[in-house]
C-alpha cells in the first residue's frame, strides 16, 4: 500500500491558539494509530507575530516540516497571513481560509476560532469523529471543554452543509 | 504508554530513564522544556541556575560527585558556559555527563545561528546528532553510555526542527543506575599546568579510541538503496533527504564527532554522485574534504537560514539559496506590556538607549524604535559604560530585564561602578523570565519545582554594588513621576538605577474597561499609534479603532492623546 501522508499547514497570528489547533489535531491522529509529526516555532512570534505549525501524518512521515507546494490543507487563522502560506498548498491542496467568514456570521466567541476550524478540518479528513472528541477532551482544562466541543461540533456541521467551491 | 512529545521533552525522558540524577540549565529558546519537562521528576534534581556557565559547573559537579547528570542550553548559551565547556574535556565525567545544545537556525528566537558542533570538535567531545524526537530519546541513553564507557562529556546537538518537533513516543521504565564512588584525585580533577598537559594526552588517547568506536556503532550507518545518488548526512537534514529523495542511498550520521573515516570512504566507493547535506555551516563537509574524499558540499548562500526540503534539488544542482519569502508579521510587546510607557518615554526624550535581551528588545522595532542595540545577555550595561567613554554629551541609557540583569548584568554593573562611570541604568522588573514562557528566577523567590527560596532584592544588590541613586516604580500607576525622574537622573553627575516594576501582563492578567474614543476630538495626528500597541489600529476612514479583545485597559493611550479623544473608562471597573 502506498505511503499516504496528510499534511496539514496551520497559520496565524500569536494568541490565536494556532499550536493547540495543531496538537488537537496530532493527538487525534495519534489516537487513531498514525505516525505524528508536528513542527513548531516558539519564543519571540509568540508576541503577535505570524505563528505556523505543520502537522503530518501517516504510515510513515519523514520530514517534520511540509515541503512547499506539499500541504493537503491550509488553515489559516488570519485573512492577513493567508497569502504567505499559499505556495504550501500543492495542486489539489484544499485552502479552508474562506470558512474565516463563515466562523464570523456563526460563531459567537472568536477565543473559540481555533477548535471551530479544527471541526471545517475534521470533515474533510477520514479521522473518525470519537478521535476528535477524545483529542479535545484531552487537551483543554475541564470547564472549557464542553464549548470547545460545540464550537468543534459547530464548524464541522457548517462545512458538512456548506458547498463551498474551493480553489487554490 | 505513548505520548505526543516535543524533541526537547522526548530527550529529557529519554535522559530520565536512563537514571538522570541532576540537571541544569538556564531559559533560552529552543532549549528551555528540557528542564521545565524533567522538574515534573521528584527523583531529579532540577535548577534555574543564574546563567549558562554555572548551570554547567554545577550539572558537571553532579557527574563527578557520582551522578548522571545533564547541562541544556540555547546555542548562544553554550557561549557563557564556554570556560568550564574547554577543560571540562580533560578531567572527564565519573558518572555519565550531557551537554546539551540547541541551536537555532534561521534565528526563530535568537541573536545568531551559530553552528554549535564546532564545540564539540572545539572543545574535543564526542558529538551526537539526534534527527527527530525519537532519536533524541534513543541518543540521550546512549550518551550516557558513550560518556561513561569513555569518561568525557558528550554533546547532544539538536536543533529547533528536532526541540520543537513533536512525535509520538513510547513511554519506559527509569532505570536504577547506581551511583558510582568519587574518589578526590589530584591528577584527575585540579587543572594546574603540570596535571592539565598528562590530561590532554590522555583526552587525545580517548578521542582515538572514540574514532574507533564511530566506525563500528549504530548510531552512523549505511542504508544502500540507488547508487547514483549518495547523501552523508545528519539531523533534521537527513529527514529531510529522506522526504524528497527516499530511493538515495545515505551514510547518516548520528555520532558526527570523531567522524567514522573508514565507512566514509567505504560509502563514496559505493555511490556515483555524492553529497554532503548539512544545515548552517559546512562541518561535515571542511572534514571530510581534510580526510581527501572527493564530495559535493552545497553553495554557500544555503550557510545561512534553515534548510528545508524544497532546497535540496538546488544543492543537488550546485544552485544558489532563492530569495527568501514575504516577511512575516512583526511581533510586538503585548497590550499592557509594563515595559511599553518606558520606552514611550525614552522615545520622547530622544535618548540613545543601550538594549539587552528580552521581551523588550521588540522596543527596537517600529514604531515605537527605542531601544538601539542588542548584543548579547548582559550587554546593555557594558555598551551604556563603553557608548558614553565616547558618545560624550550624548544621554545614553542601559535597559535590561530582571532575568538578564541576574544572568550577568551585575558583573556588568560593578564594573560601571568601580570604573566611575555616569548616567542611567533602567532595570525592567517584570517579575519572570516572560520571552521563554514565564520561568522563575532569583528574584522570584521560587525554584523551578515551585518551592519557597530566598528572594533577591534587586535594589539591595545594586546598592551593595555602589550605585549611589537607586528609585523603585510603577510604569503605569507612576508615569509621569518616571519622566520626571528620568530627566532628573540624566542631568545628575552620578550612575543611577531605575527599578521599573509591574508584573507581566500575561501573569497578571490586570484589565480594565477599553477606554472611550470620542471620535469628533480626534485630530487624526496618530500619535496614539506611535505606542504601537496590538490593540490600537486606523479604521477605514483614518479614525482609530480599539480591539476590544486585545485590549486590557492600561490607558497609556490615553496619557498619549492630546486631545482628549481618547478617555479613561473607570466608572465601569469593578
Amino acid at each position: 500500500m502506498k505511503n499516504k501522508v496528510v499534511s496539514i499547514l496551520f497559520a496565524g497570528v500569536g494568541g490565536q491558539g494556532i499550536l493547540k489547533a495543531s496538537e488537537i489535531c496530532g493527538v487525534a491522529a495519534m489516537l487513531a494509530g498514525y505516525e505524528v509529526k508536528k513542527s513548531e516555532i516558539r519564543g519571540i512570534s509568540q508576541r503577535f507575530g505570524s505563528v505556523e505549525s505543520h502537522l503530518r501524518y501517516g504510515k510513515e512521515v519523514y520530514s517534520p516540516i511540509i515541503p512547499l507546494g506539499k500541504a493537503d490543507f491550509l488553515v489559516c487563522l488570519h485573512k492577513e497571513e493567508e497569502q504567505r502560506f499559499i505556495n504550501y498548498l500543492g495542486k489539489k491542496g484544499i485552502n479552508l481560509t474562506s470558512f474565516l467568514d463563515l466562523s464570523s456570521k456563526n460563531l459567537e466567541n472568536p477565543r473559540l476560532l481555533n477548535t471551530f476550524m479544527l471541526g471545517v478540518l475534521s470533515s474533510y479528513l477520514k479521522l473518525r469523529e470519537k478521535y476528535w472528541i477524545k483529542s479535545i477532551e484531552l487537551n483543554f482544562p475541564e470547564k472549557y471543554i464542553e464549548m470547545n466541543l460545540q464550537a468543534f461540533k459547530l464548524g464541522r456541521k457548517l462545512a458538512k452543509k456548506e458547498k463551498h467551491t474551493f480553489k487554490s | 504508554m505513548k505520548k505526543l512529545l516535543l524533541g526537547n521533552e522526548a530527550l529529557a525522558q529519554g535522559a530520565y530513564e536512563a537514571g538522570l540524577k541532576v540537571a541544569c540549565s538556564y531559559p533560552g529558546t529552543p532549549a528551555t522544556e528540557i528542564l521545565e519537562y524533567l522538574a515534573r521528576f521528584p527523583d531529579v534534581d532540577c535548577q534555574w541556575s543564574t546563567n549558562e556557565k554555572v548551570a554547567f559547573e554545577v550539572a558537571l559537579a553532579g557527574a563527578i560527585a557520582g551522578a548522571r547528570s545533564l547541562f541544556a542550553a540555547k546555542h548562544v548559551g553554550l557561549n557563557v558556559a564556554s570556560d568550564p565547556l574547554m577543560t571540562s574535556a580533560y578531567l572527564g565525567v565519573n558518572a555519565g555527563f550531557l551537554i546539551v545544545s540547541c541551536d537555532d537556525p534561521g534565528l526563530h528566537s535568537s541573536q545568531n545561528e551559530q553552528d554549535n558542533r564546532f564545540y564539540a570538535l572545539f572543545a574535543k567531545i564526542p558529538l551526537l546528532e539526534p534527527s527527530s524526537p525519537k532519536e533524541a530519546k534513543d541518543f540521550a541513553k546512549e550518551a550516557f553510555k558513550i560518556s561513561e564507557k569513555f569518561d568525557i562529556p558528550v554533546m547532544i546537538r539538536m536543533t529547533t526542527r528536532v526541540s520543537h518537533s513533536k512525535e509520538v513516543i513510547a513511554i519506559d521504565k527509569r532505570k536504577i543506575v547506581k551511583e558510582k564512588n568519587f574518589k578526590p584525585d589530584f591528577e584527575k580533577y585540579v587543572m594546574i599546568p603540570r596535571n592539565a598537559m598528562k590530561r590532554h594526552e590522555v583526552l587525545e588517547s580517548k578521542l582515538r579510541k572514540l574514532k574507533a568506536f564511530s566506525e563500528k556503532t549504530k548510531l552512523n550507518r549505511i542504508e544502500l538503496n540507488e547508487r547514483s545518488l549518495g547523501f552523508i548526512t545528519s539531523g533534521v537534514s537527513y529527514l529531510y533527504a529522506k522526504e524528497m529523495f527516499p530511493e538515495a542511498s545515505f551514510l547518516k550520521l548520528g555520532l558526527s564527532f570523531p567522524l567514522p573515516e573508514k565507512k566514509i570512504r567505504e560509502f563514496s566507493s559505493e555511490v556515483e554522485k555524492l553529497i554532503v547535506l548539512e544545515e548552517l555551516e559546512p562541518f561535515l563537509e571542511l572534514q571530510i574534504r581534510a580526510l581527501g574524499i572527493e564530495v559535493e558540499g552545497k553553495h554557500p548562500s544555503f550557510r545561512v537560514g534553515e534548510l528545508k526540503p524544497e532546497y535540496i534539488k538546488l544543492i543537488l544542482a550546485g544552485k544558489p539559496k532563492p530569495k527568501l519569502e514575504k516577511k512575516a508579521r512583526k511581533p510586538s510587546l503585548c497590550p499592557g506590556c509594563p515595559y511599553r510607557p518606558v520606552f514611550w518615554i525614552l522615545k520622547k526624550l530622544n535618548l540613545l538607549v543601550a538594549g539587552d535581551i528580552g521581551c523588550y528588545t521588540l522596543a527596537s522595532l517600529p514604531r515605537l524604535s527605542s531601544l538601539h542595540t542588542c548584543l548579547c545577555m548582559g550587554a546593555s550595561i557594558s555598551f551604556h559604560e563603553g557608548f558614553r567613554r565616547v558618545l560624550k554629551g550624548k544621554d545614553v541609557v542601559a535597559v535590561i530585564g530582571d532575568s538578564t540583569f541576574i544572568h550577568s548584568g551585575i558583573p556588568a554593573l560593578i564594573n560601571s561602578v568601580y570604573n566611575r562611570a555616569r548616567g542611567l541604568i533602567i532595570i525592567l522588573d517584570n517579575e519572570t523570565t516572560a520571552m521563554t514562557g514565564f520561568q522563575d528566577h532569583p528574584g522570584t523567590g521560587k525554584t523551578i519545582k515551585a518551592e519557597p527560596t530566598r528572594k533577591l532584592q534587586l535594589e539591595e544588590i545594586c546598592r551593595a554594588c555602589g550605585v549611589k541613586f537607586i528609585d523603585v516604580l510603577d510604569p503605569y500607576r507612576d508615569l509621569k513621576k518616571l519622566e520626571e525622574l528620568i530627566k532628573l537622573r540624566l542631568r545628575q553627575d552620578e550612575l543611577s538605577v531605575i527599578i521599573v516594576r509591574r508584573k507581566c501582563q500575561l501573569l497578571s492578567r490586570k484589565s480594565k474597561p477599553k477606554p472611550l474614543y470620542l471620535k469628533e476630538n480626534c485630530k487624526k495626528c496618530y500619535l496614539c499609534l506611535e505606542i504601537d500597541c496590538p490593540a490600537l489600529r486606523k479604521d477605514a476612514n483614518g479614525f482609530i479603532e480599539i480591539d476590544e479583545s486585545l485590549c486590557v485597559g492600561c490607558y497609556l493611550c490615553v496619557e498619549v492623546c492630546k486631545f482628549n479623544a481618547l478617555i479613561k473608562n473607570e466608572e465601569q471597573s469593578c
